[in-house]
């Protein structure tokens, strides 16, 4: 009887009309999922998975519904040029496809990339599985809301055997405009059995601004699919971005995930993954580099459900000045899962005494035969390799910042595309304290 | 070039130099012996600057400045090395790298310019040559999963391309075997010159066998309790500090 009054961000969110497809099953799933938004409203840090991450602040804010004018926001692509990738990508301003700057003619064979609002419009049937979902967990508001209100994502599929030699990439920039606003994006990823593909997932922004993004990913691999992932997130520095990618793998299937996360005010990463196929394996990398007062949250699971599966994860954390980090590694190796292998470490650096990061790897093994490693530490620059640099000439700022930039680059050695590789370190350069 | 006077340090609240002296002039080696735990290693860093060593009275000038005034980057820019008894591993940072980042902001707060990397490159294929260090070694990260002796002659490599006013060298022949030692003691001796001193600590009088010190020193409870020639070494080496102990008056603490 006695509801509370929603907070104003989600008065202001339930105020939009939704999205009509004028498909039924699609229709009926984002109202129920925006009931369920509407009803439960943001999780509180009683939530186990939001323990560290407190929206309080957030449920005070008020978004626009999406951005009307997108279509005509002024973007300068070159700022955003990844150096070695002038292959497929699509574009998406606060949240609305620009097919403008969008690169999608002479698709390689095997690959198909579009917006999901045309495939929604020529053949929605395929995404039904996808997109037909309630989210019942009390962590999920987000993907309720997003199941609710997005509109629009990227569908890509590539088909059986397919080889896809050049990198696509999905571009999410924030730009500039009259309020804050929510945008939405909904991906749907599979790679066919035996298909390779070279994927980089990139959030920038064009100018300073607060909105709001939340993206929802599906990525399936079949047997014996590769899929290489790149997430790179230099979002707005007073942005608050939500992302959930949930990764299943088939037997034999390989995902190598890296993650780079900079930018936002507020950000909540969610990495889902579930080894779902004998002898398929994972690797993530992942580098957090915060400063101000940025929080960023980090939340990995990883399901290990079948023989012989493998996942290894290394995440980094830096936080400087007043940020704050926060890293889940929660690991289950399901019952049958046996013989598996899982690893996860993670070390984190504090630069400043008022920064903190709170980190929490979680273990659950019911299977036989399993071999399992994980750690997590929390500590402060080596006072020994400070003063050995020093010694030699280099100046306290410049041996702080050497020996940060090396606590994190270790991390992304593996990557085997250089340029990339190179990039990241030029972008996580510019970002450590110099 | 150096002169220290009277100094008194503490670490970690503990009294450990209680009124050390020494003058160092230019072209001077100078050798330092003494006990485990007298407070070598403690003056080496107390005058290359690392934190935590705190100076409760004394002074050290160095060319006439407060050297105590200065930050340790400042003081390696203007002449003074520290060659470490255990040099730290550095992961994650290239070897190479660090040394032109070193040598080039040494040069720039001299007012010298930088040297590119092909000038870097000829100088650091020069003096590898006096070291024989393997240049293997340069492309991995700061000493690491070197060997000790190679730590050691890492040091007296970087010595060699940073060229430094006043090198101290702490206990750098400790485990080195004898080919290496050979090495090491050419790349000091190759650096001796008028202008350049060595403050060498050591405990093994096989290491100025190689290298001839001017002076010997034993420092012993944190003071310079006895000076002479090279001939104080074998001394020593014949009679153990014991002999230091009984032979009365410290020598530098009339302060
Ligand atoms: N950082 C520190 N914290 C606590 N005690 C210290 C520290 N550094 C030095 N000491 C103490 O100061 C004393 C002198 O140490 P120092 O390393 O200078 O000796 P040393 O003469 O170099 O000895 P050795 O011949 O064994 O190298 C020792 O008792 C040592 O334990
Ligand atoms: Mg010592």
């Amino acid at each position: 009887m006695s509801q509370p009054a929603p907070s104003p961000f989600v008065a202001a969110l339930l105020d939009a009309p939704l999205p009509a497809s004028g498909i039924g099953w699609l229709d009926a799933a984002r109202r129920e999922n925006l009931e369920a938004f509407a009803a439960a409203g943001l999780p509180d840090t009683r939530v186990e998975t939001w323990k560290y991450t407190a929206l309080r602040a957030l449920a005070q804010r008020r978004f626009a519904a999406g951005d009307a004018q997108a279509d005509a926001r002024d973007v300068d692509l070159s700022a955003f040029a990844l150096p070695g990738t002038d292959g497929p990508e699509l574009v998406f301003v606060n949240g609305a496809f620009r097919a403008d700057l969008s690169r999608l003619r002479d698709l390689p064979a095997g690959l198909s990339l579009q917006p999901l609002s045309l495939s929604l419009r020529q053949d929605a049937e395929p995404l039904r599985f996808a997109l037909a979902g309630r989210y019942r967990e009390a962590g999920d508001a987000f993907a309720r809301l997003n199941a609710a209100l997005a509109a629009d994502g990227v569908v890509l599929r590539v088909a059986a055997g397919a080889r896809i030699a050049q990198p696509v990439r999905l571009l999410f920039i924030g730009a500039p405009a009259e309020a804050d606003l929510a945008w939405h994006a909904r991906n749907v990823v599979e790679l066919g059995e035996g298909a390779e593909l070279a994927l980089v997932e990139q959030h920038a922004s064009s100018g300073e601004q607060g909105h709001l993004g939340t993206l929802v990913g599906d990525i399936v691999l079949r047997e014996g699919a590769k899929l290489r992932h790149a997430v790179l997130q230099d979002a707005a520095e007073g942005g608050t971005l939500v992302r959930r990618n949930s990764l299943h793998l088939a037997a034999r299937a390989q995902a190598a995930v890296h993650v780079l996360e900079l930018g936002g005010a507020l950000v909540r990463h969610e990495l889902q993954a579930e080894l779902g196929g004998d002898g398929s394996r994972l690797d993530m990398r992942g580098v957090f580099a915060l400063r101000g007062r940025q929080h960023v949250d980090t939340q990995l699971a990883i399901r290990h459900q079948a023989l012989g599966t493998a996942s290894d994860s290394v995440w980094r954390g830096v936080a400087d000045q007043r940020a704050r980090g926060v890293f889940r590694g929660a690991i289950v190796v399901a019952a049958g899962a046996d013989g598996s292998d899982a690893s996860l470490a993670n070390k984190n650096l504090l630069l400043s005494g008022q920064a903190e990061i709170d980190t929490k790897p979680e273990l659950e093994i019911y299977a036989d035969e399993v071999k399992a490693a994980h750690g997590a530490t929390v500590g402060q620059l080596d006072e020994r390799s400070l003063f050995y640099l020093r010694s030699r000439g280099i100046p306290q700022v410049q041996a702080r910042s050497m020996l940060t930039s090396a606590f994190c680059r270790s991390v992304f050695d593996d990557l085997p595309d250089e340029t990339l590789r190179e990039h990241l370190f030029a972008m996580l350069s510019r970002r450590l304290p110099a | 070039m150096l002169k220290i006077e009277n100094l008194h340090a503490r670490v970690e609240g503990k009294e450990i130099l209680k009124g050390l002296s020494l003058t160092v002039n230019p072209g001077e080696v100078h050798a330092i012996m003494g006990p485990n735990g007298a407070g070598k290693s403690t003056l080496g860093n107390v005058l290359a600057g690392r934190d935590g060593y705190e100076v409760t009275a004394g002074s050290v000038s160095f060319d006439g400045v407060d050297l105590l005034a200065l930050e340790p980057e400042e003081r390696a820019a203007a002449g003074v090395f520290l060659a470490f008894q255990y040099p730290v591993e550095i992961p994650g940072v290239n070897n190479t790298y660090f040394l032109r980042a070193a040598l080039n902001t040494q040069r720039k707060q001299r007012g010298e310019p930088e040297l590119d990397s092909m000038q870097f490159l000829r100088l650091v294929r020069e003096k590898l040559k006096v070291m024989r260090i393997s240049d293997e070694l340069l492309h991995r990260a700061v000493n690491e999963g070197f060997s000790g002796g190679e730590k050691k002659r890492n040091e007296i490599f970087q010595m060699a391309v940073l060229e430094p006013k006043l090198a101290i060298l702490d206990e750098t022949d400790s485990g080195l075997d004898i080919d290496a030692l050979k090495q090491v003691a050419q790349g000091v001796n190759a650096q001796r010159s008028p202008q350049r001193a060595f403050l060498m600590i050591t405990h093994y009088q096989r290491l100025l066998d190689y290298i001839e010190p001017d002076f010997v020193h034993v420092l012993a409870d944190g003071r310079i309790v006895e000076s002479g020639d090279k001939t104080l070494a074998l001394k020593l080496e014949e009679q153990g500090y014991a002999w230091v102990a009984e032979h009365g008056e410290p020598a530098g603490a009339k302060a």
